[in-house]
């Protein structure tokens, strides 16, 4: 038999110890998504405003978090900030997680709704609704729905992205696999063990929207 | 019912509108020809102000309206648009997209409005379509779908923009004939169409536009058969 410095039948025996950094994972990127659909939304429309007070505001924030790494934007929120306002680690991950991708969601929606031809506008507010109206009930329900594909696509980046919360102490699936490797002296096993379980929410992540894509296709209309 | 004066519009640097005049009666139906790039759907589109002209006034049901207003939807209400493109909304379904306006701007109970938008589509000729979704109509249906949508809202003038050139020949007619009705019920109406046969038959006034001005207007037989001025006259050569 090859002998192997590692040994892979630690990955079954240590498994389901990961369980709670894996809750811990999804718990970030779960509500750092919902942050980031709010704040893109609204940035997002901020955006496309013609009043400079709203849409510089917008431009500058994308402008700043597309430019700078999100491992900085944590270490800012949660040791930067600790003389102005001292934030728990959970809140700060997700609140990093969320800003960081407001801005990225900011843009999907910007361009779904550009991509709205103008006469869907045009016919809406030819029979007499408010440009709010016409936004909120023509416009944007299209623009949701062509801005799936890439929303899931920015989910599943998020989710890998929550392994950067490691860096300000949260004990989710990466920094467990670190402390674990270093404890039991399995650093492979450990990592791999972590990679499997990413590999399982990204595969359950991206059916999922496959499903939603498809289940918008049934009202298909497009023409 | 409407009435235009000394209206300019822009582009940028582009004159688009010189100093147009037009008035339009009730119940008249006034068809708009000129070649492509005369300002023509300009003209339908600053009426609804979709467009905003620079300078000039226009009256509608003699209310003048400046472009500024805050109030501009109020006015788009009393003027229903049909667009070359239909601009169906592709997310709901056909009798969703003629109660639209019902339930959304005249605040309409859903009830109420779907007997309105059942009585619509029979006018057009679309009562079994109802649950259908834009997607699944011919160009011809949509067209149709599209008019009902303006109709709902009850407006005093119902303008069109090339509302057949975007449709397979066998597919013009039934539009047209649609559109004849309203004619003939007195629907107060302005077309932009090459349409001949319409405008013969239901229009009260053809008006030639050429590179944004109103060059010549008279009778639809007239205009047609004895075009008076020379750009008309090569138009309407180059037309049959
Ligand atoms: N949004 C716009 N921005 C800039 N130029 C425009 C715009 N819309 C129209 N134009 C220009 O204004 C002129 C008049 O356009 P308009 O669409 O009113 O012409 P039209 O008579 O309707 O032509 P067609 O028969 O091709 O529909 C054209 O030269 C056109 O290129
Ligand atoms: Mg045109």
């Amino acid at each position: 038999m090859l002998d192997l410095p590692w040994d892979f039948t630690a990955i079954a025996r240590y498994f389901p110890g990961f369980y709670a950094a894996a809750l811990l994972t999804l718990q970030i990127t779960f509500f750092g998504i919902l942050v980031g659909l709010v704040l893109g939304l609204v940035t997002g429309l901020m955006r496309l405003s013609t009043f400079k007070i709203l849409n510089l505001p917008a431009k500058g924030y994308i402008w700043v978090i597309r430019g700078t790494p999100l491992l900085l934007q944590l270490m800012i929120i949660y040791y930067g900030l600790i003389d102005l306002v001292n934030i728990d680690r959970m809140p700060a991950a997700i609140i990093g997680l969320g800003v960081h991708n407001g801005a990225y969601i900011a843009e999907i929606f910007r361009g779904a709704i550009q991509s709205i031809e103008r006469g869907q506008r045009e016919a809406a507010l030819s029979l007499g609704m408010t440009p709010t109206q016409a936004m909120i009930r023509v416009v944007l329900p299209q623009a949701f729905k062509r801005s799936v594909p890439a929303l899931g696509n920015q989910f599943i980046i998020a989710l890998k992205d929550s392994s950067l919360a490691s860096a300000i102490a949260v004990r989710e699936l990466l920094l467990r696999a670190r402390q674990m490797g270093s404890s039991t002296l399995m650093m492979l096993e450990m990592l791999m063990i972590v990679g499997i379980y990413y590999l399982m929410m990204t595969t359950v992540l991206t059916l999922l929207v496959g499903r939603v894509e498809k289940r918008l296709q049934v009202s298909d209309y497009r023409d | 019912m409407i009435k235009i004066r000394e209206l300019n519009k822009w582009f940028g640097d582009l004159h688009v509108l010189k100093d147009v005049d037009l008035d339009v009666a009730e119940k008249e139906v006034v068809v708009v020809i000129g070649a492509s790039g005369s300002g023509k759907s300009t003209l339908l589109r600053c009426i609804n102000f979709l467009e905003f002209a620079q300078k000039g006034q226009i009256f509608i049901d003699g209310k003048e309206t400046d472009s500024r207003s805050k109030k501009l939807h109020l006015v788009r209400m009393e003027v229903g648009m049909v667009f070359q493109h239909f601009n169906l909304f592709p997310h709901r379904t056909v009798m969703g997209n003629v109660i639209e306006g019902l339930t959304q701007v005249k605040k309409l109970p859903r009830e109420q409005a779907l007997g309105q938008g059942r009585e619509l589509l029979e006018k057009v000729g679309l009562s079994d379509k109802a649950d259908v979704y834009p997607a699944m109509l011919s160009g011809g249906q949509k067209q149709r779908v599209a008019i009902a949508r303006a109709l709902a809202m009850k407006p005093k003038i119902m303008l069109f923009d090339e509302p057949t050139s975007a449709l397979d020949p066998e597919l013009v007619g039934e539009v047209l004939q649609v559109m004849k009705n309203l004619a003939l019920e007195g629907m107060t109406m302005m077309v932009v169409s090459h349409e001949m046969g319409f405008a013969r038959e239901v229009g009260d006034r053809v008006i030639y536009m050429d590179e944004g001005r109103i060059i010549e207007e008279g009778l639809p037989e007239e205009l047609y058969k004895n075009p008076q001025h020379e750009r008309t006259k090569s138009f309407l050569a180059r037309l049959l």
